[in-house]
């Protein structure tokens, strides 16, 4: 399963805890295994079928431009940030 | 007088390369220095009119009305606009522009105001006239009736219970939670790792401090222009000087609800951009106008219009608190951060956030970073946006941290130096860095180890990093019968990237980088390609250099397994020749193989495209000598040397000058420059008079240290370099000041009037 790092924004949501684990072949699938465990998450991290804007994704260690499409390994680490420039860095 | 030095930590072994590491002639060079090199201003469409701007005097209103029928019954006006001829559009669409991000109606008003003026310079309407003296008579008898409101002119008085709203409509955004009630807090977001109270409480030293900077400007010599065509078939055509053409092609196109493939850019050589150059401004103005009049309209903006309406970097306030053991290891960091996105949201804040700690292994960390909406132009990304503030105030509260801990200041920065593995503030771990490189580059230079002496002087060191870029980027390569070739990229040319991409080429086929023509192409000649910024074009371009040059390899190595009748895996190019490896007898340079190509088959084209991951982030430091009149503050720079981690310096003499140039900015940013307004929000040293840039004068030779600490995931090890330089002067400044004049300044720019009152008030 992911690692997924939480922001600290969203810890309300998960307890305070700051990673958890979550399974899915892409980013779409660890949001969406994210929100059965953690209700609420989805909603802040999507809009529509897209991450939402000012927010980037990033997957073992790169800010990937294909958003909820990006891969997800077994062993790989997710992290959701603040969008900077547009998402590009 | 200090020599120039070029040291490389880590250069290739002995004929690793041909072309990688030289130093050719750029390719622009006769060009450039003769005046042939074609800019913006250069350009001259058969009856090209001259187009001028009305512009806000206010620095907050409401518009109530324009009447603009008396300008337009002026005798030689051709056409007025407003924000009323722009089409209908959707609400809330964004468009991503390169080192910017707007939503489409925030681009529109910025570009034409519709309902509210937000900074003196907002433009309000558009005038083309038959020629300049008439435009401007025209400007006159425009009449707006405006509703003048109280301005906000820094973050921290727009972030007040009750302060003045800009955007009625808008709430902070904290990660996907919009607030309950409006405000000028566009974001706030957070960065945390372990836990920094536990992290101060375990610490023996905690210092905190705050800090303040103002809006400072890019300064590109060359101002922004705008020709625009629009053909009567509904083709436009815009000549511009832009750092992004792709991206202004876009949003010029959103901005008039045209068709992307309706809109040709075509960029023009640069006269300096520096992440300023990103934005439309007067390219859909004028596009609006040329249709209005069915002739070119061209609009170039003056100095002072630059200076009030075009986005300089944000001002920003900063807390920084840090804490370490007695044995120099930080325990925790935290930084409160509030930066001024002018008037719609977009500050730089994120990338400073991520920049402020991050030289260091801060194993308990807590950012705050609030991006705060002011009645000032739009920030505009400037040179590694957001890193040069936060640098100043964390390398300002390091030096004292080192200091009370009785701790050699590049000691303590190595003793925590920041490796592969560690965690950034956002918690992604660094890959291969070359931080503790860039500060043992420093230790062992020759300017550490000789002993400063005389009276008002000081010494200061400094780090910094910056996260580079990558992208989107396309490249095609034409062979010639007489064995150069064509290179056409998109990228527009900033500080000789044309031949730094031309010589990745030039390497893979084994020839000359001479024998390579490149070429900045416009948006209907190229691939897509993500703009020239985030000291990406050397990383990004040049990949897709690489890629197409192996393509062109993989075909002429083919068209000569036919010509010999051999197998294409029995034929390799090696240092530009093509050789059979079984038959040494069968061999041919690159030019004998190129001109045998259309007696052979088909010309040979090779094209790639890119979406370049993995930059890898860049450090620089800096070590600065200074000199202080306690008299009238004057600060003189006595030396200053720079390392920086290049990656791989693809021609080493653009590499040294682009960490000249960024120090150099950096420079003048701390000591001198600064966007002074009043209260009504007026800029008042809206000239290059009274807005002072540090020049060739004002410095001394700027000496270089070129790290190279290769990044893994470019074939050639290229890291970016035009950015990370400007990084770290504030800071090394600040600590020089201090220890030649006993002041710790919180405030930029340090000039000498700040430097002298805080002498002033220690003595």
């Amino acid at each position: 399963m992911a690692l997924v790092y939480i922001p600290p924004q969203m810890r309300g949501l998960t307890g305070g805890q700051a990673r958890v684990k979550a399974s899915g072949r892409n980013v779409a699938e660890v949001v969406e295994d994210l929100e059965r465990v953690y209700p609420g998450i989805r909603e802040r991290l999507v809009e529509g079928v897209r991450i939402r804007r000012g927010i980037s994704v990033a997957v073992d260690g790169e800010v990937t431009p294909l958003g909820l499409q990006e891969r997800v390994g077994e062993e790989s680490e997710v992290h959701f940030l603040p969008a900077i420039g547009g998402g590009r860095f | 007088m200090a020599m120039r030095t070029s040291r490389r930590a880590s250069a290739p072994a002995e004929g690793q390369y041909q072309i990688i590491g030289t130093r050719p002639l750029r390719h622009d060079a006769v060009d450039k220095v003769t005046g042939r090199a074609q800019y913006g201003a250069d350009i001259y469409p058969s009856g090209v009119l001259p187009g001028r701007i009305l512009r806000s005097p206010h620095a907050h209103a409401r518009i109530l009305f324009i009447d603009t029928s008396r300008a337009e019954a002026l005798t030689g006006v051709r056409a007025v606009v407003t924000s009323r001829d722009f089409p209908s559009l959707e609400a809330d669409q964004t468009l991503d522009m390169g080192e910017a991000n707007f939503t489409l109606k925030a681009l529109r008003d910025n570009v034409l105001a519709s309902d509210k003026v937000l900074y003196k310079g907002h433009p309000v309407a558009g005038v083309v006239a038959v020629d300049d003296m008439i435009a401007e008579e025209a400007l006159g008898l425009i009449r707006v009736e405006y509703e003048v409101l109280p301005p906000v002119i820094s973050a921290l008085e727009g972030m007040k219970a009750g302060a003045p709203l800009l955007h009625e409509d808008m709430h902070t955004d904290a990660f996907g939670k919009m607030s309950d009630a409006p405000s000028n807090v566009a974001s706030h977001t957070q960065h945390s790792l372990g836990d920094e109270k536990r992290g101060f409480a375990s610490a023996d030293v905690v210092v905190e401090r705050e800090f303040h900077t103002q809006a400072v400007h890019q300064g590109y010599i060359e101002p922004h222009n705008a020709t625009v065509f629009w053909n009567q078939d509904g083709k436009v055509t815009v000549w511009c000087s832009t750092q992004g053409p792709f991206e202004v092609r876009d949003a010029t196109a959103a901005v008039l609800g045209l068709p992307v493939s309706d809109v040709r850019l075509v960029p023009m050589e640069i006269g300096g951009g520096f992440g300023g150059k990103f934005e439309p401004y007067g390219e859909p103005v004028a596009a609006l106008l040329s249709r209005k009049c069915g002739r070119p309209v061209r609009i170039i903006m003056s100095r002072t219009e630059e200076f009030e309406s075009t986005g300089p970097t944000s001002g920003s306030y900063i807390r920084v608190k840090m804490g370490a053991t007695r044995e120099g290891k930080i325990t925790a960091a935290q930084a409160y951060m509030a930066y001024e996105a002018g008037a719609y949201p977009g500050s730089p804040v994120g990338a400073g956030a991520l920049c402020i700690f991050a030289p260091y292994n801060v194993p308990n960390l807590l950012i705050d970073a609030l991006d705060v909406v002011v009645n000032k132009p739009k920030a505009a990304a400037y040179r590694a946006p957001g890193a040069t503030n936060a640098s100043f105030a964390a390398e300002s509260v390091v030096d004292e941290l080192a200091e009370r801990l009785g701790l050699d200041p590049l000691d303590f920065r190595l003793r925590n130096a920041a490796k592969r593995g560690t965690r950034r503030a956002d918690g992604i771990a660094y890959p291969r860095i070359g931080c503790q490189e860039v500060l043992e580059a420093l230790k062992a230079h020759p300017h550490y180890r000789t002993p400063l002496t005389g009276p008002n002087r000081g010494r200061g060191v400094a780090a910094g990093y910056w996260m580079n870029g990558g992208g989107p980027s396309s490249c095609t390569i034409r062979v010639n019968a007489d064995g150069t070739v064509y290179l056409s990229e998109g990228s527009p040319d900033i500080g000789g990237t044309r031949t730094s991409v031309a010589m990745q080429a030039a390497e893979v086929l084994g020839i000359p980088a001479e024998a390579v023509r490149p070429m900045v192409v416009d948006t209907d000649a190229g691939g897509y390609t993500s703009g020239t910024g985030g000291s990406s074009v050397t990383f990004k371009t040049g990949m897709a250099a690489h890629e197409a040059a192996q393509d062109v390899k993989r075909q002429m190595i083919a068209r000569g397994a036919d010509l010999w009748n051999v197998p294409p895996e029995k034929v390799v190019l090696e240092r530009g020749v093509f050789r059979c490896t079984h038959d040494p007898k069968l061999s041919l340079s690159f030019a004998e193989m190129a001109e045998k190509l259309l007696e052979t088959g088909a010309p040979i084209v090779g094209n790639a495209t890119v979406r370049a991951r993995g930059p890898g982030g860049a450090f620089a430091g800096c070590i600065v000598d200074v000199e202080v009149d306690p008299e009238t503050g004057k600060v003189t720079i006595l030396r200053c040397t720079v390392a920086q981690d290049a990656g791989r310096a693809i021609h080493p003499t653009y590499v040294e000058g682009q960490m000249q140039g960024g120090t150099v900015q950096g420079i003048s940013w701390a000591l001198s420059e600064e966007h002074a307004y009043n209260a009504a929000g007026a800029m008042m040293n809206a000239t290059f008079l009274d807005y002072r840039v540090l020049t060739a004068l004002d410095l001394p030779m700027i000496d270089t240290v070129i790290v190279e600490v290769p990044n893994p995931t470019h074939p050639f090890g290229v890291r970016g370099v035009g950015e990370v330089s400007i990084v770290p002067p504030a800071g090394a400044l600040a600590s020089a000041i201090y220890r030649a004049a006993g002041v710790r300044l919180d405030r930029l720019p340090m000039n000498p009037e700040v430097v002298k009152k805080a002498i002033a008030g220690r003595s």
